[in-house]
């Protein structure tokens, strides 16, 4: 390593990543890097590029160009150690339809070479833990979305890695199976895993990740903490206003205000302090105006249009 | 990433998947391979032998049944890896999304794609010897020479797999696999020597014959069966090692394209 200002190996190092899909790019020069212990997340619109850019990430997808270190591994060379080491739960219900549950976990512990003794209480441990125990003899067509994307995750986990990289894992869930994986992943951060996440659900990333950065159409847009991000771009607080007056619009041009225009709505990002709100309120909100915190949603959809995507 | 780094023993975990399904329903598999020789039996030997009566094969009379019993086995190898690598691989591939997951751990494609194919001839040898085991109470078979069949059905399970792979690596959808079948293993099923000898069709036709990997294996099948064959066992064997060698290396080579995207 030529950086001599960590004293670790970076769990990730992407540089330059170029994902051509014949003329098509898919992936334009992204560059990133996972350090230990992190909580990672990769954010993005449908279409952004984020699953061409984690399956280059665990060698499914070849680069175009660039290069891939995980573990400090190059991928090229590298990719049975680092496969072996990390774990994936891909975007899409990819559970062995012809096996039972527990069957599931035990043959994919096989893929890894794990020794019978160990795969068996790896399995007995993780199906106890993403509370599948009742269900190990089921085969994984009756389990409902939730128990499948739990069985996903312990899948993942089945090989005791040290990086976890999940692809959408919460997407098409339910409240209340979305908030189960979210305190899972919590805790399992918190036993110090490195985890790699996508997701266009800003409400996750924001609770998740100790970093992110945000993508569209393969490049990166912005990268930082979900706090700093919020503080720059949404600013402290936010006002929306309904069906704002032609003195409002006005006034926010001639302050110079960060904000969005969407017709019958005004969006002004307070970045100025509690002063403004004051004045708004106090000037132009009779009835119609929203005061809340600014959320990495603001970010997301300042950054990335109000564009509809596919 | 080198092409010899791409193959380890781990490739039998592959296999060993496919042999836990398959042991789940057991029963139904075996059923299959016990009936199928039965039918075709009864069928032949009560009701066509009386129209063919005898026929000359290698220089001998052989009753009907006696000429098509090894050539059932033959054709039974090249359907069980056939359909193996075809519409199940394309299932576990496209529907299932089994060797995507597969590929997310140290298995590589290529020992993806070897273990379905040493699974399809697995399932030939498993139905060879089952049909075996019928044809003998028969007393068609003599033995133990008869077991012979039984390394014969893994190379021409072999063989018929890694052809079966390579069309799976080149059919866009499922439905689509009706031309390889149409066109390629039911003329093979007809026209091999099976249901009647090559040596009395005209030179065009057993030139065509020859070129048929089911007719070598139905040719080391009767050698096996019933110590007896028209051509050369040496040749034979050499054009179906060939055979599997050649849509071996098609048949990654397709795959690749297919899936590592
Ligand atoms: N195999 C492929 N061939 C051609 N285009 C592809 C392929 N895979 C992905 N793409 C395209 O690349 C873009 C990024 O896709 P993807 O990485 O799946 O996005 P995301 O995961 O962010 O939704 C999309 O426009 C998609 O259509
Ligand atoms: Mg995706």
């Amino acid at each position: 390593m030529t950086d001599h200002t960590r004293s670790m190996t970076p769990i990730i190092e992407a540089r330059n990543l170029h994902k051509r899909f014949g003329t098509f790019t898919a992936v334009d020069d992204l560059s990133f890097r996972v350090e230990k212990g992190e909580f990672f997340g990769v954010l993005g619109p449908n279409g952004a590029g984020k699953t061409t850019a984690i399956r280059m990430i665990y060698g499914f997808s070849p680069l175009t160009s660039g290069s891939m270190r995980v573990f400090g591994l190059n991928i090229e060379q590298g990719w049975r150690e680092i496969r072996s080491r990390l774990g994936v739960c891909q975007q899409e219900n990819t559970l062995d339809p012809d096996l039972t549950v527990e069957q599931n976990l035990l043959l994919f512990a096989g893929y890894f070479s794990l020794p019978k003794v160990i795969a068996g209480q790896r399995s007995r441990e993780l199906l106890e833990y993403f509370a599948l125990e009742h269900k190990k003899q089921a085969k994984v067509e009756h389990l409902s979305g939730g128990m499948a994307r739990r069985l996903m995750l312990a899948r993942a986990l089945i090989n005791d890695p040290e990086l976890v990289i999940l692809d959408e894992p919460t997407t098409g869930l339910d409240p209340q199976s979305r908030h189960q994986v979210w305190d899972k992943l919590k805790e399992l951060r918190s036993r110090g895993l490195t985890m790699l996440l996508t997701t266009h659900y800003m409400e996750e990333a924001a609770w998740l990740c100790d970093r992110l950065i945000i993508v569209d159409h393969g490049k990166i847009l912005v990268e930082g903490t979900p706090r700093a991000l919020i503080r720059e771009h949404a600013g402290d607080s936010v006002v929306e206003v309904e069906t704002p007056s032609e003195a409002l619009r006005e006034f926010t041009r001639s302050r110079n205000l960060q904000h969005d225009d969407l017709g019958n709505r005004l969006i002004i990002y307070n970045t100025l302090g509690p002063d403004l709100e004051h004045q708004l309120r106090g000037a132009f909100c009779d009835q119609t105006c929203t005061f809340r915190q600014g959320s990495l949603e603001d970010v997301f959809l300042r950054l990335t249009g109000r564009g509809l995507r596919e | 990433m080198s092409r010899a780094g791409r193959y380890s023993p781990r490739l039998l975990r592959v296999w060993r998947r496919n042999l836990v399904v398959y042991r789940r329903i057991w029963k139904v598999n075996f059923l299959v391979p016990l009936l199928e020789p039965l039918f075709y039996l009864l069928a032949f030997g009560i009701g066509f032998s009386r129209l063919v009566g005898d026929v000359m094969y290698a220089g001998q009379e052989l009753t009907y049944v006696a000429f098509i019993a090894p050539a059932l086995l033959a054709t039974a190898i090249m359907f069980n890896a056939f359909y193996e690598t075809t519409f199940a691989s394309f299932v576990r591939m496209y529907y299932q999304k089994t060797f995507d997951a597969m590929l997310s751990t140290p298995l590589s494609l290529e020992e993806v794609i070897t273990a379905e194919i040493l699974w399809g001839a697995t399932k030939s040898v498993l139905a060879a010897g089952l049909m075996l085991l019928v044809i003998a109470l028969f007393g068609l078979v003599r033995l133990p020479e008869g077991l012979w069949v039984l390394p014969l059905a893994f190379l021409g399970g072999m063989a018929f797999g890694a052809v079966g792979m390579y069309f799976t690596g080149i059919t866009p959808t499922i439905d689509m696999f009706n031309l390889p079948i149409f066109l390629f293993v039911t003329p093979l099923f007809l026209f091999s020597g099976t249901f009647f000898p090559v040596a009395g069709l005209p030179v065009w036709a057993q030139i065509v014959a020859w070129a048929s990997p089911l007719y070598h294996l139905v040719e080391l099948s009767r050698w096996a069966v019933m110590g007896r064959m028209e051509s050369s066992a040496l040749v034979s064997l050499g054009y179906l090692l060939l055979f599997s060698g050649v849509f071996f290396g098609l048949a990654v080579r397709a795959m690749r394209r297919r899936l590592i995207k």
